[in-house]
């Protein structure tokens, strides 16, 4: 019932998880039809699509610690990354007697470094809850971590951004470390099976866009049912007046610890479903850079919405997918026409053109 | 001299020196600040303060620029730490050792120089994040109104005129109508004590006047410390007025009192 109230005030949001919704009816029904029908879904496109959702709901919880906490995240690829690799620690045990060295407990990459003994970090990850678990609480105990450090020394604005990007930055090096036991710069890859199911098989396919799509609106749900209540309320508060929070008593570094972790496990979980779809996870994922791009979705597609983010994520990956195809070499150059194109003509992004007209009737009533 | 570490506008707690020395007892004192000082890079904000404020008393603060009266707000709320000296809130509460969460839900609150309000919610909103009770993370997160809270909320926002304004932003608020739901949010804190900087900037005299109202309606439920430059809203507060100087008190009396002394004149004029 609470649900169902929350989401009346919710224009957007019954619009994303109306197309969301049909989108995960409509794909697999899609995919099921003979492949020479013109509406056809293919494999390739139905696995992207879930690659999407997955960007979408780790630029969901990019929007709840920057539209409405105000903490402009520059490192939030680095728990993504971390979900991802918990995700591939299972799915290399997994593999079992399968890899090319055949050695029924360690992955290949270990035999290959003459190791004999599975590290200690890798005992658990054979089973799929464990690995599910530390999905989240990996990302979400970093994130305690260097919050708790970050937001008690008062450290905000740029230069909390700064060094949220030295934190994925220090976290790439020394994943491309071979005795971190994480597969060196290779990563990990070479998956067979997902919960027995090989993961080259079109159902499973759909089953990780499905799942996808299911933790994107639950996530969105999430975020919502925070931002709704007063503790949502409290962290648009700090966002706009941080001493202001802080005077009438509320415990801010508290407050911002708690959601920042929520979005970091939020995104931990978008990591996990992420690497079963593109088969594999390396250091690469903690570039600095990926982590600016998710900004620049938010941004594009309207921050402090949550389902602008979604826009925004799905929006600009199809450009690039597009784009590469297309254009290899301009790519960059068109995200960066569009970043400028959004920044001067559309400040509160795609999203804001028509949050606007809702926001003018809301101001009549 | 203190080491390079201390010498900042915040210090880690256990890094302060905790020497509280000569408290006085005396009933009906609601805050003692004590041989006060802060020092800013060389510059000394406060010189050994000696600030008293009876329950229930309304007490104007004024002095030039520079005088250490918004440093003096922020020693007693927290947000700076003196170098010596000892500031309690009653007698129970050293404030100290307390941070800026702690000092707000014992019972003080503070109105800024600049109207700070929360641009991006209603004037409902404001009131209603301001409200005294529990503030944890879990108690925010499933906080609901009750009817004894909405009608408190009521009361407050006919109390600062803003009854019809309720569901407009704040940030539409015209200025003089900014401080007042400043002042009405400190209100539902349910405060022993209210710190007002500067409460009548950009007012009109209508609005000063209902101003002068409100807060001396308040006083005696409340402490209040007026900080102020304009001199026609002092007088019209009428009451015990405090001149600060180069961080220290330089008198203390009447508007009168203080508009005939010599020092004050000169400070004022002398320079």
């Amino acid at each position: 019932m609470g649900l169902l109230r929350m989401l009346k005030n919710d224009k957007g949001g019954q619009i994303f998880l109306g197309v969301l919704v049909a989108t995960l009816i409509a794909v697999p029904i899609l995919h099921a039809l003979p492949t020479d029908h013109p509406l056809h879904l293919s494999t390739y496109m139905v696995t992207l699509l879930g690659k999407y959702l997955t960007y979408a709901l780790l630029a969901v919880a990019v929007d709840l610690v920057w539209g409405y906490l105000g903490i402009l995240s520059l490192g939030h690829a680095a728990f993504f990354a971390l979900g991802g690799y918990a995700m591939g620690m299972y799915l290399m045990r997994q593999i079992g007697e399968r890899g090319v060295y055949g050695d029924p407990v360690l992955p290949d990459f270990m035999v290959f470094l003459n190791w004999t003994e599975l590290p200690w970090f890798w005992h658990g990850f054979d089973m799929f809850w464990f690995a599910i678990l530390m999905a989240m609480c990996l990302p979400g105990l970093l994130a305690l971590v260097f919050g708790w450090l970050a937001f008690r020394s008062r450290v905000t604005g740029v230069y909390l951004s700064i060094i949220t990007q030295a934190l994925t930055y220090a976290l790439m090096l020394a994943f491309f470390r071979n005795e971190m036991g994480f597969g060196g710069n290779n990563g990990l890859t070479d998956f067979k099976d997902i919960l027995g199911f090989s993961l080259q098989d079109d159902g499973v396919r759909v089953g990780l866009f499905i799942a996808s799509g299911l933790m994107l609106g639950l996530g969105y749900l999430a975020c919502r049912v925070i931002i709704q209540s007063r503790l949502g309320r409290v962290a648009v508060a700090i966002r706009d007046a941080e001493d202001r929070t802080r005077f009438i008593g509320y415990r801010v570094e508290r407050v911002k610890l708690a959601i920042f972790t929520f979005s970091a496990m939020l995104a931990g979980i978008a990591g996990a479903l992420y690497v079963p779809q593109v088969g594999i996870i390396n250091p690469s994922e903690f570039q600095p850079l990926n982590s600016i791009e998710v900004v620049v979705w938010v941004a594009m597609g309207g921050r402090a919405t949550l389902y602008g983010a979604v826009i925004g994520a799905i929006g600009v990956n199809y450009a690039k997918t597009w784009f590469t195809g297309a254009f290899p070499d301009a790519w960059l150059f068109a995200l960066g026409a569009l970043f400028v194109f959004v920044t001067l003509f559309l400040p509160r992004g795609i999203a804001g053109l028509f949050k606007h007209s809702l926001l003018r009737k809301r101001a009549k009533v | 001299m203190k080491s390079g570490l201390l010498q900042r506008d915040r210090v880690f707690d256990f890094m302060t020196p905790k020497k509280v020395e000569g408290l006085d007892l005396k009933h009906g004192t609601v805050l003692y600040m004590e041989d006060v000082s802060v020092t800013f890079e060389g510059f000394k904000a406060i010189n050994q303060l000696n600030f008293y404020l009876n329950t229930g008393e309304l007490r104007c603060v004024i002095g030039p620029n520079g005088a250490g009266k918004t440093t003096m707000m922020d020693i007693i709320t927290g947000k700076t730490r003196p170098d010596t000296g000892s500031c309690w809130f009653g007698q129970k509460y050293n404030l100290l050792q307390m941070d800026e969460p702690e000092i707000a839900q014992i019972g003080i609150g503070r109105k800024f120089q600049k109207p700070t309000v929360f641009e991006q919610h209603t004037v409902f909103e404001n009131l209603e994040l301001a409200m005294a009770g529990p503030k944890t993370i879990w108690s925010t997160f499933v906080a609901k109104l009750n009817g004894e809270q909405r009608d408190q909320l009521d009361q407050i926002l006919a109390m600062i005129c803003l009854t019809e304004e309720h569901s407009r932003l704040a940030g539409l608020l015209s200025h003089g109508q900014k401080q007042w739901l400043e002042i009405g949010m400190l209100l539902m804190q349910n405060p022993l004590m209210l710190l007002v900087d500067e409460p009548a900037a950009g007012m009109t005299h209508q609005e000063m006047d209902r101003t002068v109202d409100l807060l001396t309606s308040l006083a005696g439920n409340h402490s209040i410390v007026v900080v102020e430059h304009d001199m026609e809203f002092v007088r019209a507060l009428n009451s015990r007025v405090t001149v600060l100087h180069q961080g220290a008190v330089l008198m203390e009396g009447s508007m009168d009192a203080v508009q005939k002394d010599e020092r004050v004149v000169e400070v004022y004029l002398g320079q």
